[in-house]
């Protein structure tokens, strides 16, 4: 019986989210679910509350009112309870946050480690899976320093994928990207997706959305003001906001 | 010119290489003390729980402010002469030195606490964030990824703390003739045709313990410096 609910249950369940910046409202009333395996893209201009969503989901960024769940568990306050849960929540920053002071290899080994546990040799082993997989495996004994853009923010997607994350967010991963390096990131992200992983995805890399995405979301001024499929979204934008954006985008 | 030196008076102080002996001592374990007590300082000081962060705060702002003088001779006092604290020591020299050492750490580590503070904003935020993120505990976070980080980046301010210890120890002297300040106070007292010498002698003595501390932390600070 649980096995059932566990399959019917959203892997992210936000219910009447708001959040504020002092008085700046930057969340409102924010409600949606995202079931297991989706890839979902959002899109918004600059300001309208798209990190300020993503970082919410683990906990970076506290709520003021409603609920968010992942997996069917409600995000507890902070402590042990949070961490774990953080854990099944891989997270890709723009600014890929690699540990400056370890080796690549070091990053994707430290949080299985320290977290899950693991045994260093099953770890390692892992690690060095994952960066064969990204496509890094011969920068495994680099500092971040030493490694491209394009190269780190794959090293910082294997280190969370090492944590084998039920979902992963990902906050505009390749705008810190010098060009020629956004479509090896963006590879590694279809990949991924291809493989089934439930994905949260905001970017401004429309050939991503149309491409990997089952789904969009359209945010302006802290409201999700479209939801629906990319081609949807893309050839027949409801909204004037949502015009006004892929106008914008387009032309450019 | 030296033939005073073998004085039996000055005896007691193992001679002025048993003298900077005690002074080494008595930096040594105040060193340790102070970082050990001034990184918990800081972690207070960052950590989420306000309770922590206000008696950091207080504690640093209140104790670096009092001249260390004052510290040393009211540790002496209150602890030693009116609790009757031994802290262990078994005669009146040990016990001094043990409230000396306590007395530095109790100082120091606020400085320890501040240059630390420092380092720990040079890590980026995002670090800090990412490692959270990956369900590192707050502790974990701050052991793992913060602290290597920031002690790193403070290696050469530390290494003037510590200088500062190093000439501090000589406060002991307003309780204890066991260092060498003490030594110092006892040759000026009876040399008074030497008075330079002996001033000379151990401002140098002091140079040479000090300079190397400065020249080999200043090495290590740019060995293991992180790469941004
Ligand atoms: N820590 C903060 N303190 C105060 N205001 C903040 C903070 N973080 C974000 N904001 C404000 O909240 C609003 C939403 O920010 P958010 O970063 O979520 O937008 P975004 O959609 O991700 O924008 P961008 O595309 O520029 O990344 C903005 O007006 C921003 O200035
Ligand atoms: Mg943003």
């Amino acid at each position: 019986m649980t096995e059932q609910t566990s399959s019917a249950t959203p892997m992210i369940k936000a219910t009447a989210v708001n959040k504020y910046f002092g008085d700046l409202h930057v969340l409102k009333d924010i409600t949606f679910e995202v079931p297991r395996g989706q890839v979902v893209v959002v899109l918004g201009p600059s300001g309208s509350g798209k990190s300020t969503l993503c970082r919410s989901i683990n906990r970076l960024e506290p709520i003021d009112s409603g609920t968010i769940e992942v997996d069917g568990q409600p995000l507890p306050a902070e402590g042990r309870a949070l961490a774990q849960l953080r854990a099944d929540v891989g997270m890709v920053f723009q600014s890929f946050n690699l540990f400056a002071h370890k080796t690549i290899l070091d990053n994707v080994m430290l949080a299985p480690v320290k977290v899950r546990k693991q045994d260093k040799a099953t770890a390692r082993k892992t690690a060095m899976e994952l960066l064969e997989r990204v496509g890094i495996a011969n920068q495994a004994h680099k500092y971040p320093a030493q490694l491209s853009g394009g190269q780190q923010q794959r090293a910082a997607i294997a280190r969370a994928l090492a944590m084998k994350p039920k979902v992963m967010m990902f906050d505009e991963p390749t705008s810190a990207l010098d060009p020629e390096m956004v479509q090896e990131v963006l590879d590694v992200m279809t990949g991924l997706a291809r493989e089934g992983m439930t994905m949260f995805v905001v970017t401004h890399e429309m050939g991503f959305a149309r491409k990997a995405a089952d789904r969009v979301m359209f945010m302006a001024d802290g409201e999700i003001v479209e939801d629906t499929t990319p081609d949807d979204f893309f050839t027949n934008p409801r909204s004037a906001r949502a015009k006004d954006f892929l106008g914008k985008i387009l032309t450019h | 010119m030296f033939d005073f030196l073998d004085k039996p008076l000055y005896a007691e102080y193992g001679g002025i290489l048993g003298a900077f002996w005690v002074t080494i001592e008595l930096t040594f374990f105040s060193a340790i003390g102070s970082l050990i007590w001034g990184t918990i300082l800081a972690a207070m000081r960052v950590s989420p729980v306000p309770v922590m962060r206000a008696f950091g705060a207080a504690y640093v702002n209140v104790v670096r402010n009092i001249p260390l003088t004052v510290i040393i001779v009211a540790s002496s006092m209150v602890l030693a002469d009116q609790l009757l604290w031994t802290l262990g020591g078994s005669d009146s020299r040990e016990i001094s030195f043990r409230v000396a050492v306590l007395g530095f750490v109790a100082y120091t580590s606020c400085f320890v606490c501040e240059t630390l503070r420092s380092g720990i904003n040079t890590v980026p935020i995002g670090q800090a964030e990412a490692a959270r993120a990956l369900g590192l505990t707050f502790f974990q976070v701050l052991r793992i990824v913060v602290l290597p980080q920031a002690f790193r980046s403070v290696i050469a301010p530390l290494a003037s703390v510590l200088i500062a210890l190093t000439k501090n120890t000589t406060v002991t002297a307003s309780i204890a003739g066991i260092e060498a300040a003490g030594l110092m106070a006892a040759m000026i007292e009876r040399e008074s045709d030497k008075v330079m010498l002996v001033f000379a002698m151990f401002a140098v003595g002091f140079v040479i313990l000090t300079l190397p501390m400065g020249m080999f932390l200043g090495w290590v600070a740019k060995k293991v410096s992180v790469k941004r």
